[in-house]
């Protein structure tokens, strides 16, 4: 099963930390908050990537492995 | 097509005449003044058709029929992402939990008034549809979220439930009501949940959505108060007489905002796919030529008014306009204003409703609007274009909710329908046109209760 990096962004202070350790992955926009590449990860890179969640300093990456079709529900609009 | 003027000044019109016969529904029996009692209510539309029934094994039966005959409808929710109503129905009658039923009429959109219009004057059609949603899903629960600047909404909704009590209905789920503050993104799925959780209205981090986890830990099944009220059309003419109007990728009626230079501004019902300009005439023809339209809201796209003519109202028509239909806003622009000085409005405003909680999305929305600014002020630097493309990209898809998406693809928009506009603004400064007051209609400038400024650590 493949798995992904993601952000939490309301938990994401912009440390960078994540970039640091998978920079393979993710670099830094011009505030300094992570872009990830969804992609799936290469097998080798998955160490890095938990290396890299465990010391987020506000645990805001996770390594999620791939969720269900029928539970990645369409987010809905602001207006309700 | 039926009428209802709904301009908070005035007061409500009575229903104008009819053009297609089977039109109105949801609008059926609009009172000229006030709500409609629960008495009226069931004269006109009948008692509320019971997905329960004796033995649970029954009850449960008919539930399920209930949201298969809402899936052949197939009626889509009307809050502005369009998501199958069936499918989200179904995934919360699924869970182990027993559900909760939200019934959201928050409505922040400040170009629409649906919403409250729907509860100040229909209450208990949005009622019916909330019980039978609940009897559909198992939830012992309805509650109603209603925007606090909703005054006569609340009023309405507060007898109503009354009403309810008093008539005694017995097993069916117990209503609530509660008041949430008027900001944007606070009638986003997770901020209501999130609010009803004795939160900040805001939207949280997704996964678990709501219909997983959501208000007390229970599964919850969020719908738009126009969607309930469909369905309790549904649940008493069936998914063959919901299909009888509309296209047959969006069937049905839909409840319009139109605003702008017209003689009848207001909330009107149509079929999907209907022509703009049938609705225009509905409302009595404009007042002035126009410039463009805005559709589906402060997070849609503008249509200039040379392609009007050829709009035709539904997501299917308006996709390669890059445009959709949204929470059904038609917003007119005239011909008087000046598109470039709306646009830097907007892009202040939709950055000012950032609740600042992804840094992205603050950040980024702040920049958008500032370059946007700079741009209609005539000082920006050069490739200002392309600065505000590579803000976008930067914006986008990367907040907790689709706020930033949405405000993105506004300012996209504008760009590109008012192109001529912005590079005249770019190269001489202010127009004329900058100076009038603004047509675009932006409230509660400040941010309300959710208490979102400056909450970045």
């Amino acid at each position: 099963m493949s798995q992904r990096a993601r952000v939490n962004p309301i938990a994401c202070e912009a440390h960078g930390m994540c970039a640091e350790l998978l920079p393979e992955r993710i670099i830094l926009d011009e505030w300094g908050y992570p872009i990830i590449d969804g992609a799936p990860l290469e097998i080798w890179q998955v160490k890095h990537a938990i290396r890299a969640a465990r010391a987020c300093p506000t645990f805001a990456l996770l390594v999620e492995r791939d969720r269900s079709p029928a539970v990645a529900h369409a987010r809905s609009e602001p207006s309700g | 097509m039926s009428a209802l003027n709904s301009t908070l000044t005035e007061p409500l019109a009575p229903m104008a005449q009819q053009c297609v016969p089977a039109l109105p529904r949801v609008l059926y029996g609009v009172p000229s003044r006030g709500a409609l009692s629960l008495e009226e209510h069931v004269a006109i539309h009948g008692t509320l058709p019971s997905t329960g029934g004796r033995g649970r094994r029954r009850a449960r039966e008919r539930a399920t029929m209930l949201i298969e005959e809402i899936e052949r409808s197939g009626l889509l929710g009307h809050g502005g992402a369009a998501f199958p109503t069936a499918a989200k129905m179904r995934a919360v009658a699924g869970a182990r939990r027993r559900a909760i039923v939200v019934v959201n009429a928050a409505e922040g959109e400040p170009a629409s008034r649906k919403d409250r219009t729907l509860l100040e004057t229909l209450p208990h059609l949005v009622l019916d549809g909330g019980v039978l949603a609940a009897e559909a899903v198992g939830a012992d629960e309805v509650i109603v979220c209603i925007c606090e600047s909703a005054d006569l909404g609340i009023e309405s909704l507060t007898r109503a439930v009354e009403e309810r009590v008093a008539a005694g209905s017995g097993h069916s789920p117990s209503l609530h009501l509660v008041v949430v503050p008027a900001h944007y993104v606070a009638g986003q799925e997770s901020a209501l949940v999130n609010y009803l959780n004795g939160g900040p209205a805001r939207p949280t981090f997704t996964p678990p959505m709501p219909f997983e986890q959501g208000v007390k830990h229970r599964p919850t099944l969020v719908h738009n108060a126009e969607t309930l009220a469909h369905i309790a059309l549904i649940a008493r003419h069936g998914a063959p007489w919901f299909r009888q109007l509309g296209t047959p990728s969006q069937p049905g009626s839909t409840l319009v905002t139109l605003s702008g230079p017209l003689t009848y501004p207001g909330v009107y019902e149509i079929e999907h796919g209907a022509s703009l300009s049938s609705l225009v005439q509905a409302a009595g023809g404009t007042t002035a030529r126009l410039r463009g339209a805005l559709l589906g809201g402060y997070a849609g796209s503008w249509v200039h008014s040379d392609l009007l003519s050829g709009i035709a109202l539904s997501n299917e028509h308006l996709a390669p306009y890059g445009a959709s239909l949204g929470a059904g806003v038609v917003l007119l622009l005239s011909e008087h204003a000046c598109p470039v000085a709306e646009t830097v409005r907007l892009a202040g405003w939709l950055a000012g409703q950032s609740t600042r909680q992804c840094g992205p999305c603050a950040y980024g929305l702040d920049a958008l609007a500032m370059t946007v600014l700079e741009i209609a002020g005539g000082i920006a630097q050069a490739r200002a274009k392309q600065r505000v493309e590579h803000l976008a990209s930067l914006t986008a898809r990367r907040g907790a909710c689709s706020h930033p998406d949405g405000a993105v693809n506004l300012i996209l928009s504008s760009l590109e329908t008012f192109e001529a506009e912005f590079a005249e603004h770019a190269r001489h400064g202010p127009c004329d046109g900058c100076a009038r007051p603004p047509e675009m209609p932006m409230p509660y400038r400040a941010v309300s209760q959710c208490g979102s400024r400056g909450t970045r650590r």
